[in-house]
């Protein structure tokens, strides 16, 4: 922690500061901190299509949106149905990521900044339109996907109408557009590990596996932190490739996300109390996830 | 090269991974150019028979996603253009100027940065609904006009910056404002092009909020537009990757000429003390 040079307060640079800051923090703070507050009160009322037209038609009930919540077979369908996307295509993203990075990296890799603008190149693109896409290739019978599977001797398997193919299908997709991002980060994990650490590690007879087991990965423990809980966040959200892949979360509701949720709940049928609800409780969870992660990062430093 | 084998090895995985990751955007190219109806027969074709832009005619003439194309262009730079000027504006002030209670206020902010953005989503359109701003352009620019992301990276540049720069110009005379704009944006130029390819990025591959705010179909960006017309066009294949290609055909061009910014960019945001 730098010690607080702000405490010295110079009368000229204070003033200033206020102008220059002003316009910043006023548009995070209206549009950005009074929300998120917003949003908590908000989940305590009954705002609905009626206080819509008048705000005069809200009233606070209390903790009943979260009664409801707690009832709603939606709501827990929505959940295990985050978290299974959390939990599998999470750890898939950042492996896929760890694996192209060990290889981008290694001394004998040529054509690097060829091969790293390829995998990258998924990240940028318009995640709508990527995900109707792969709409077309997970096609049970003119799809891509099934037609390469077929070659292989695997049946055609309806991707996205089969409940149980729907959510690998999704993660598919997911893995696809995010592992270059984490892919870049792991790069530049790797280049900031010594080469004196592999020289010692080699000089001791170790293995090419125990070298990665006992110097490469715990030195990119910041890296994997960091990773963890950004893609956790992100993928605790995810919306658009339900909304465009599956008609809004089908089937059988097998790619409802709390997200699309959320959104059915508040600006489909206007029920906003009830989608506060929803969306704080993401949030919490959310919180959880990422404070597991910091803990379990600062009890492996301890 | 003196050990052929795994060199070998390493680049066959390479080359199957770049197929791999090359082959949804390769095929929605090809199938975009496919003569109607060619995309759906089986064995699945990889490339057209006869190539045609009559898809994107007909994106341009009938569907009007013109249109879109504009409204996407305009929210992209005037939400970069603004989140540049509020930004740069917060990030060198929290780098240089010295006040009271200015590490608390930027930990703080960092701090909120791990708020995931859904959650203000709702409050969020309700006050844009009485300010009169849903349905509007500037309801989606203004709620991503600063960002505390985007201050965080224009801070740790500035941070850099020499400070004697600064108190020359303020010897001659210079007030604190005519320092932000003559001295130290100029000197931020590096970072700015930064963020400003990460900002024009994230909003024209934006959905959820301009699908909420923007309720008018003559005003969808393309994302909006594209979602709204798979669900009428679902079986046009060759039609909606058309509009695909569209969609992602500039952004990927932007990142492919500004790619080393960008990537800084990314690694810059990732390493954070």
């Amino acid at each position: 922690m730098l010690p607080d040079r702000g405490a010295r307060s110079v009368p000229a640079e204070a003033r200033a500061a206020l102008l220059l800051l002003g316009p910043g923090l006023a548009v995070i703070t209206f549009f950005f901190l009074i929300p998120i507050a917003a949003s908590l009160l908000l989940s305590f009322t009954d705002f609905d299509i009626y206080a819509l037209g008048s705000f005069r038609n809200v009233r606070l009930v209390g903790l009943a949106n979260y009664a409801r919540l707690v009832q709603d077979p939606l709501f827990w369908i929505s959940l295990r149905n985050t978290f299974y996307f959390v939990l599998v295509g999470g750890p898939l993203t950042l492996g896929v990521a760890l694996a192209a990075a060990l290889l981008l990296h290694a001394r004998l890799t040529r054509w690097k900044g060829f091969f790293r603008t390829v995998y990258f190149a998924p990240y940028v693109t318009t995640l709508v339109a990527v995900a109707i896409v792969f709409r077309y290739l997970y096609h049970p019978k003119f799809g891509l996907l099934n037609r390469g599977l077929g070659i292989l001797g695997i049946p055609a398997i309806d991707w996205l109408g089969d409940p149980r193919w729907a959510m690998p299908a999704i993660i598919l997709l997911s893995v696809w557009k995010n592992f270059g991002y984490a892919m870049i980060l792991f790069i530049a994990g790797l280049q900031s590990i010594p080469e004196s650490l592999y020289e010692a590690a080699r000089m001791d007879g170790a293995g090419p596996w125990t070298v990665f087991r006992k110097i490469t990965l715990p030195m990119l423990a910041p890296t994997f932190l960091f990773l963890g809980v950004m893609t956790t966040i992100g993928y605790f959200q995810f919306f658009a490739e339900p909304y465009v892949m599956t008609g809004g979360g089908g089937p059988l509701n097998a790619t409802l996300s709390t997200g699309l949720l959320m959104y059915k709940q508040g600006f489909r049928w206007w029920s906003m109390g009830y989608a506060a609800s929803i969306s704080f409780v993401l949030f919490l969870i959310i919180l959880a996830f990422t404070m597991v992660q910091f803990r379990i990062e600062r009890r492996r430093n301890a | 090269m003196k050990r052929p084998g795994p060199a070998l090895l390493l680049h066959l995985l390479l080359v199957a991974g770049a197929v791999v990751t090359l082959i949804p955007l390769a095929w929605m190219v090809s199938a975009s150019l496919m003569p109607a109806g060619e995309a759906n027969t089986f064995p699945p074709r990889l490339l057209p028979s006869a190539p045609t832009l009559g898809h994107y005619g007909e994106l341009f003439t009938r569907l009007d996603l013109g249109r879109a194309f504009g409204s996407s262009l305009l929210v992209a730079a005037a939400t970069t253009l603004v989140s540049l000027l509020l930004n740069s504006m917060a990030g060198y002030a929290f780098a240089k100027l010295r006040f009271r209670g200015r590490d608390r206020l930027f930990s703080t902010l960092l701090a909120a940065m791990m708020i995931p953005a859904p959650v203000a989503m709702l409050p969020l359109f309700l006050i844009l609904r009485s300010l009169g701003l849903v349905n509007s352009y500037a309801g989606v620019v203004l709620p991503a006009g600063a960002t505390i992301l985007g201050i965080f990276l224009i801070h740790q540049f500035a941070r850099g910056l020499p400070d004697d720069l600064i108190s020359a110009a303020r010897l001659e005379g210079a007030g604190e404002l005519q320092v932000y704009w003559r001295i130290v944006l100029p000197l931020l130029r590096p970072v700015l092009t930064t963020l400003g390819i990460i900002t024009f990025l994230a909003t024209w591959n934006d959905f959820i909020w301009p699908l909420i705010v923007l309720t008018d179909e003559r005003r969808y960006t393309l994302p909006v537009a594209l979602a709204s017309l798979v669900g009428e066009h679902a079986q046009d294949t060759e039609l909606m990757m058309a509009g695909s290609v569209l969609t992602v055909l500039p952004v990927l061009f932007l990142f492919l000429g500004l790619q080393r910014q960008y990537i800084a960019g990314i690694t810059l945001g990732g390493v954070k003390e």
